[in-house]
């Protein structure tokens, strides 16, 4: 357990990819193979059991320390972090208690505690507070609460476990795809340098774009780039090897339950092919959107309902295995003629309606097809390119993906060869209405803004953001905050209405859930406008009318 | 629930302490403590910038603090001194200057009028420090003490081990060839941390800000490891062993890239918390501090047996809550005071977690979380 808060602690400490390399291949290196098995599930983002609520520890903590539950919680506001916050008031362990391994810890304190029942849970956590230092107290009730997250990219710990196992970081990010249970010896076999990858439902690593930061004309001639659309949906490999029809996520969750009529649809695949695609919400004539789509994503099971009012497709931009064979290493228009050649349809993101007409008797319906092929936007120049982007938003996509027609399937974001080229976002100015302190590296400050814009002579909250200002612009507006507080509620404070931000944000949808009846895309703050008085800010009027026509009939 | 004490601007037994413009005004005595303006005649608990404010007609203070004082007020001011305890009559008050334990010569100021004392500490800590007298705890009636880290995430660790652990990354840095710069508030902090430093590891060095308070520390008879002030054309030669002691303002500057490769540390109190340390980007945070943590704010408050407490700066309202659910009868006073450098990018106090109704939720997941696409 000490070894693994060293790990977690150095991880944290230092921003330098080098760094946290070298941390982790200290850690593997020396951890045991049982713990180590262990810290690869965490630090991969594997969700765990809950052994016992976060109320429930407050109180137990609070007793502990002596210190009254309101201070406790004052505490966690200028923490920002609960397990951090309990960690830090304990009193210290009163032995130097030998450390036990994590995967020791977690089978004699974490299982015993999710069965446990709470007089015999506080046992539990009170003896175990007496053997851990401070922070392995951190990581241990980070553990026992679910909610353990580390700050350490995936591709840090294939680099780390490659340099051990002495393959390359490509072939190790492979290995830990789609890995769910990591037993000691699956640990083993992972660092074995000529094991093979034999499980058939492993998907590949994603290739990720990163976004343009330069004009597009400085990327070269036109020619050597494949531009498609870039889907507002799920980023998603749909896999079918043999008998094995898997969906996975690109956080690698498996996603085959919540889409089963994809999983059917991939029967039709030729065996061992790998398609990287996204899942959008599509009813045979019209993208539904994100929002819809993100009611089918989160669930572990669909009811008939929905899978009939949310119909979900794939849209295949690459193949990266056909035959069994590991295409990756093929330049993409390679890839891109061999997805074509099976034969999907090109996806268009709107069709006519056409009148259903009555079935036959005795003929059965055709299926709707579900798996489609990410058609080329064409265009024989940048602005030609720049003119089809233009028309994103009215299609219902976020912008175009460019990719240059030589480039292999890469792991991870490396630069250079696929850029993603949003539009431009849409903006509004808003006023700061309410405000919280972050959490993680903005602890105690007020960065957590709800923004207003005005209904009539009131001011609506229209949107919470986070990023997009300055280190010294948030601690300005920190207290600006603080002396502007009119009321407060819990955390969360009301302030006088003084400060317009300029919001951005991608797009716009109707929504029940919130008050001003409308939902805003990835809403950040583009900066603030101190030359602004909150008179000027935006109104609710200019919000709707940016709906798509088919939802601002849905308004009363 | 016990009911909260009101913010208090004037404070009781007239004559004593009260609040005016300037600050802290005793009228029986004619002298402001700690004034945020010139005034005639300031009593003053140590100098750090908070709390010495230069262009007062008259300065009093412990003697072993003159000489940094004449650091930060001028040359001219007349600066007179106590000894350590030593009483003397001022006006209708009898006043004194004990040690408080902060930084070098800093005091808590005695008052006594008409049979009722007050103690006002300034900034204080329990713990030893080889750079200045220890923290003397007083008796008295009514106690003003700050609350800079009035909250019980606030428990330091034993020094000696802080002074293990920066010789040690001072070591590894060595090892990997990177100098180290450790940021430190350039009165106290940083003559404290030289003289935990082990020399033998290379050589230490300090910003100019820093040396001239290494030179009134030295010439008030303080002991510290030999120290060098660095020329610009030093900077890259002393580079791979050094240690170098500079101003968090340093922090970014120009003057720090001429170092080359460097790996940058902060020691304050502040470092507790993660994410302080995180979003302030240093490569290391060692909890260090001179003010009391929240265990010692509450060992020297019950120490004092005082029967009325003001807090100042730092989380007051927190601090006095908890001091009145103890049964101590405690409230904010409203000062202009910062408590400890480095919390954030200027100088102002750490914001207090105030919240008077915590309710807290639990960490929500983003609504939409699903993954962004590409």
């Amino acid at each position: 357990m000490r070894r693994f808060a060293r790990l977690f602690h150095d991880l944290d400490a230092t921003t330098r990819t080098a760094e946290k390399v070298r941390a982790l291949v200290v850690y593997f290196s020396e951890a045991p193979a049982e713990d180590a098995a262990v810290a690869l599930a965490m630090l991969s983002g594997k969700r765990q059991r809950r052994g016992v609520t976060t109320t429930l520890l407050r109180a137990w903590a609070a007793e502990a320390a002596g210190i009254p539950d309101w201070l406790l919680e004052e505490s966690y506001a200028a923490v920002g972090d609960l397990a951090e916050t309990i960690a830090l008031v304990l009193p210290d362990a009163a032995v130097d208690a030998p450390s036990r391994g994590l995967a020791e810890m977690i089978a004699a304190t974490i299982e015993p505690l999710a069965a446990a029942d709470p007089a015999e849970k506080q046992r539990i956590v009170t003896a175990t507070w007496q053997q851990l230092h401070r922070d392995e107290r951190v990581v241990w009730h980070k553990l026992i609460t679910g909610g353990f997250r580390v700050g350490v990219a995936r591709t840090l710990v294939a680099r780390a476990l490659a340099e051990i196992a002495g393959v390359e970081p490509a072939t190790m990010a492979h290995r830990l795809m789609g890995l769910s249970a990591i037993t000691a010896e699956d640990y083993q076999k992972l660092l074995d340098a000529d094991a093979a990858v034999d499980d058939p439902t492993r998907p590949y690593p994603f290739f990720l774009a990163s976004p343009v930061d330069e004009a597009v004309a400085s990327l070269g001639d036109v020619a050597d780039w494949s531009a498609e659309w870039k889907w507002d949906g799920m980023r998603a490999q749909l896999i079918r090897r043999g008998d094995v029809r898997v969906l996975w996520t690109r956080g690698e969750e498996l996603a085959s339950d919540a889409f089963p009529e994809l999983i059917a649809a991939a029967e039709r695949l030729p065996e061992g092919c790998v398609l990287d695609g996204e899942v959008l919400a599509y009813d045979e004539c019209e993208l539904l959107g994100f929002a819809a789509l993100s009611r089918r994503a989160g669930r572990r099971r669909v009811t008939a309902k929905v899978l009939r009012e949310i119909p979900c497709v794939f849209v295949a931009y690459d193949l990266l295995e056909a035959d069994g064979q590991d295409l990756r290493e093929e330049p993409l228009h390679v890839r891109r003629a061999r997805l074509a050649a099976l034969g999907l349809p090109a996806f268009k993101e709107t069709a006519d309606r056409t009148e259903p007409t009555a079935p036959l008797d005795g003929v059965e319906e055709a299926p709707a097809p579900r798996l489609f092929f990410s058609p080329r936007v064409s265009a024989d120049s940048w602005e030609a390119l720049a003119e089809a982007r233009a028309t994103s938003r009215e299609r219902g996509v976020e912008g175009l993906m460019l990719k240059r027609c030589e480039s292999p399937y890469r792991v991870g974001r490396p630069r250079g060869d696929w850029w993603k080229w949003k539009v431009d976002p849409l903006e509004i100015d808003a006023v700061l209405l309410y405000a919280q302190a972050g959490h993680g590296r903005r602890a105690s400050l007020h960065t957590d803004y709800t923004l207003g814009v005005w209904d009539g002579d009131l001011l609506v909250p229209a949107a919470k953001a986070y990023s997009g200002l300055t280190d010294a612009e948030i601690a300005e507006i920190d207290r600006i905050i603080r002396q502007t507080t009119r009321e407060r509620h819990g955390p969360v404070r009301v302030v006088e209405p003084t400060l317009v931000f300029q919001l951005a944000f991608d797009g716009i949808a109707a929504s029940k859930r919130h008050k001003s009846g409308i939902a805003l895309r990835f809403p950040r703050i583009a900066r603030w406008r101190r030359e602004k008085q909150p008179a000027e800010a935006g109104r609710l009027e200019d919000l709707r009318a940016l709906l798509p026509p088919s939802q601002q009939a849905e308004r009363p | 629930m016990p009911t909260l004490p009101q913010r208090s601007t004037e404070l009781e037994m007239p004559g004593t302490l009260e609040m005016s413009p300037a600050g802290l005004y005793c009228p029986a005595g004619g002298f402001h403590i700690d004034p945020w303006r010139a005034v005639p005649r300031a009593v003053i608990t140590h100098a750090h910038a908070d709390h010495a404010r230069s262009g007062c007609g008259q300065y009093l203070c412990l003697s072993t603090g003159k000489r940094v004082l004449r650091e930060r007020v001028g040359g001219s001011a007349r600066i007179d001194t106590l000894r350590r305890g030593e009483q003397v009559r001022v006006g209708d008050v009898d006043l004194k200057l004990v040690p408080s334990g902060h930084i070098l010569g800093a005091a808590q100021v005695c008052v006594t009028h008409r049979g009722v004392r007050w103690v006002v500490t300034g900034d204080y800590k329990l713990e030893a420090d080889p750079t200045c007298d220890p923290f003397e705890p007083v008796e008295t009636d009514v106690l003003v003490t700050e609350s800079t880290f009035g909250l019980p995430i606030y428990r330091w660790g034993d020094p000696q081990d802080t002074a293990d652990a920066i010789n040690a990354w001072w070591r590894d840095s060595r090892e990997a060839g990177r100098t180290c710069v450790l940021f430190a508030y350039a009165l106290g902090k940083a003559q404290r941390l030289a003289s935990m430093l082990d020399p033998s590891i290379g050589p230490i060095y300090a910003h100019g800000a820093v040396m001239k308070m290494v030179r009134a520390y030295r010439d008030s008879g303080v002991r510290l490891p030999p120290i060098d002030q660095l020329a610009p054309a030093t900077r890259r030669a002393g580079g791979g062993r050094a240690m170098v002691i500079a101003p968090p303002s340093a922090a970014g500057s120009r003057w720090l890239k001429t170092f080359g490769e460097t790996q940058v540390a902060m020691a304050s109190g502040w470092m507790t918390i993660r994410g302080v340390r995180r979003r302030r980007g240093f490569d290391r945070g060692f909890i260090l501090s001179d003010h009391a943590d929240f265990p010692g704010l509450v060992q020297a408050v019950e120490a004092s047996r005082a029967r009325r407490v003001y807090v100042t700066h730092g989380s007051t309202a927190s601090f006095a809550r908890f001091l009145c659910e103890r049964g101590i009868e405690a409230s904010e006073l409203s000062t202009r005071f910062h408590g400890e450098e480095g919390s954030d990018e200027s100088d102002v106090d750490q914001p207090a977690a105030d919240s008077d109704s915590p309710a807290l939720p639990d960490e929500q997941a983003d609504e939409e979380a699903v993954e962004e696409t590409s």
